[in-house]
């Protein structure tokens, strides 16, 4: 017995729950790095469970798929990443048509929690005893019986408003009052809505209200051609239109297995990577904003334009876009000339930068031991991207699941454990400098090759389903596509965002009203990508 | 021409304008009703030091209640559908709308569906429909100018007097 439990940890997690759960395994399907078991239904609250706690699996995903007119049932699917190993495990139980019900696995798995909901209001499919049932996508006034991801649901109706109550949670006490705020806020952001419970200054408690945003995006999916959906991706949540185009395009193009030519590899790394130097060096101002630094921000805010105007230059798009294709990239970035030294120059203003703002106390002062979110919460909820970095959590996507050209590349992962909005601001400052290096080596590398092609004819999308990821600047992106008929057949998306959100909730316990803006912009946190 | 060029001869144009009709700021509360984001970063690129749109008396309010106009961005989402409705009832007569980006001007890529509501003139007038994907942030600037030429149109057929 002691022995069995001494290898387990060296065992291959797919033995290891091929062994465990032999009886409950319907069927196994291994495409890629993506391992799909289908289980009996009654037994997936174990296996996941299993898989969560004593593999170290973390729920990356979880979706339906309805399957009704080809196999008579709906599926869910739980996506799990493998600590350690290039793996995906993938568990999925059937659900009949008639019995639109399923165990829910938010009390094991706290990260289920948005999934359960979301899967509760886009197909109907309800999930037994979830601790909190309430509508999350669709709001109070959609009506009951309409469920916009299943097959049979029109995308194009317009459904009417009917009568209906949200019930936000009640914090009640002496001198305890709320604040209520958004969705239309004071400062140019998305909207959202965030109630506040105060007692004094201190928050005691933070509930969220999101998807205003909601534009039917997994659903516009399925009615756009292939070439269209790659420009949908990059309009999930505008600032990461790379990351978002290229997790899409590698789903496709593993679906169909085709490899990309290498130039088109590291073309993709570089969009990537100035993607992230933008977006990071706006979150750092951000943070220089939000405490009322204007010089900083002044600064900052230079360096961004600089940035996406050289964006513009290299792509003709200041937000990088136009430039993903599926089997490669529509044109090479070589005869950029001065790509590499306008990179130099701007490295050495990030770096005069980062040291003003960190040398400046007045700064440092708010931003220390400010929105702490605590290593086992980050875990417990799957908080992905720098917060999660900042959080003791050492998982970068381009290290764990290498994609593009990251394999041949070297790179550090910056991770940091005083959790608070310093240390996420450090890391991202981090991260910068490791982009810069990173584009440097790319382009170098795009050098070594002459004349190369930078896209290959992918053909027929075969019918077949694939994961594609990024890490984009915001952390872990997913996409899981399901061909048929060289149409997409289903589309679930999933932004960094999605899994940070909810963490927020407990960054800001205990802080003080005016700190939120500043926690809210450590994290940096997209709407329209949560909101899908 | 430089992007600075250009920038600064649309700005000084867009400036003399504002101030004869206004002589003041014009005030501007964005209101996001389901975009992707993209059309934010341009809106927010307005103010860095580069662009500086203050110094060309545009400004940003915090509230519809300030504003001379509403820059409005999204498709106009179901869930938003509403706060764009009161946003733009709690505005001031007489309001400019712009709709700004492909989304606003008649739900771009993400169409007439069951949860995008197809442009913002679907809901409430428009005066400027501003192109892009998004709108770089001179398109911005030209489009706010244009807005302006309807609000004289606007005061004229209402005669309010100024
Ligand atoms: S117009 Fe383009 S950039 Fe603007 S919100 Fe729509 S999709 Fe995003």
């Amino acid at each position: 017995m002691k022995e069995e439990l001494d290898t387990t940890h060296i065992m291959d997690p797919v033995q290891i729950i091929r062994k465990e759960f032999a009886s409950q395994i319907i069927s196994e399907t291994v495409s890629n790095n993506e391992v799909y078991f289908s289980v009996k239904k009654d037994s997936v609250v174990e296996i996941c469970n299993y898989i969560y706690s004593h593999l170290d699996g973390q729920l990356i995903t979880m979706f339906a798929t309805d399957q009704r007119k080809t196999d008579g049932y709906f599926t869910v699917k739980y996506v799990f990443s493998m600590e350690g190993i290039d793996k995906f495990i993938i568990i999925q139980i059937e659900i009949e048509a008639e019995k639109t019900q399923f165990r829910s696995i938010t009390h094991k798995i706290p990260a289920a929690n948005w999934y359960e909901r979301e899967i509760q209001d886009m197909f109907g499919l309800v999930p037994k005893r979830h601790p909190d049932p309430r509508r999350l996508v669709m709001f109070e006034d959609w009506p009951e019986d309409q469920y916009p991801l299943r097959k049979d649901f029109d995308i194009n109706s317009k459904p009417p408003r009917v009568e209906g109550t949200y019930d936000y949670k009640k914090v009640e006490g002496e001198g305890i009052y709320e604040i209520a705020v958004g969705p239309v806020h004071a400062g140019v952001i998305e909207p959202g809505h965030f109630r506040f419970s105060v007692a004094g200054e201190p928050i005691i408690n933070l509930e969220i209200r999101h998807f205003y945003t909601h534009k039917g995006i997994e659903k516009q999916f399925e009615n756009i051609s292939i070439d269209k959906a790659v420009f949908l991706a990059e309009r999930v949540s505008g600032d990461n239109s790379v990351a978002h185009a290229v997790a899409f395009c590698q789903a496709i193009e593993k679906i169909a297995s085709v490899d990309i030519p290498k130039c088109a590899k590291y073309v993709r790394t570089v969009l990537l990577e100035l993607e992230r130097l933008y977006n990071h060096v706006s979150d750092i101002g951000g943070i220089a904003t939000d405490v009322g630094f204007a010089v900083g921000s002044a600064h900052a805010g230079i360096l961004k334009e600089k940035l996406m105007q050289l964006n513009e230059h290299v792509t003709g798009s200041r937000l990088l876009r136009g430039m993903v294709m599926i089997g490669g990239v529509r044109r090479d970035v070589k005869d950029i000339s001065d790509l590499s030294t306008r990179l130099s120059l701007l490295e050495q203003e990030f770096r005069d930068l980062i040291d003003f703002l960190i040398e400046t106390p007045s700064l440092v002062d708010r931003i220390e031991t400010t929105g702490i979110i605590h290593n086992d919460i980050a875990r417990a909820l799957h908080v992905v991207g720098p917060t999660g970095r900042a959080s003791g959590i050492d998982y970068d996507v381009r290290r764990n699941h290498p994609y593009a050209a990251y394999p041949q590349i070297n790179f550090d992962v910056p991770v940091r454990n005083d959790e608070d909005v310093y240390a996420r601001t450090v890391v991202r400052s981090d991260e910068v400098l490791q982009s810069f290096s990173i584009i440097q080596q790319a382009l170098q590398l795009l050098e070594s090759i002459a004349d190369a092609d930078m896209i290959v004819d992918v053909g027929d999308i075969p019918s077949g389903c694939a994961l594609g990821y990024t890490e984009a600047p915001r952390g872990e992106t997913i996409y899981w596509v399901m061909m048929g008929d060289g149409k997409i057949e289903r589309c679930k998306l999933r932004d960094p965002s999605y899994c940070n959100w909810p963490a927020i909730e407990y960054a800001v316990l205990d802080n003080i009203v005016p700190d939120f803006p500043l926690i809210n912009k450590s994290f940096s946190l997209s709407y329209s990508g949560n909101d899908m | 021409m430089s992007i600075d060029e250009e920038i600064e001869i649309m700005g000084q144009r867009l400036h003399s304008k504002i101030k004869n009709i206004f002589g003041r700021s014009l005030s501007i509360r964005e209101v996001d009703a389901g975009s992707c984001n993209g059309c934010e970063v341009e809106v927010n690129a307005l103010s860095n030091p580069i662009y500086d749109m203050e110094r060309f008396g545009i400004h940003i309010v915090a509230s519809p209640r300030h504003a001379d106009m509403l820059l409005v961005t999204g498709p106009v989402s179901r869930n938003m559908e509403l706060a764009l409705l009161k946003t733009y009832n709690a505005t001031p007569q007489p309001i400019l709308v712009a709709a700004m980006g492909a989304c606003a001007c008649n739900g771009g890529i993400f169409g007439n569906t069951y949860a995008s509501g197809g442009g913002v003139d679907k809901f409430v007038p428009v005066d400027v429909f501003i192109p892009g994907c998004p709108p770089r942030p001179q398109a911005v600037i030209f489009g706010i100018m244009l807005a302006i030429d309807k609000l004289e149109q606007k005061i004229s057929k209402r005669e309010v007097v100024v």
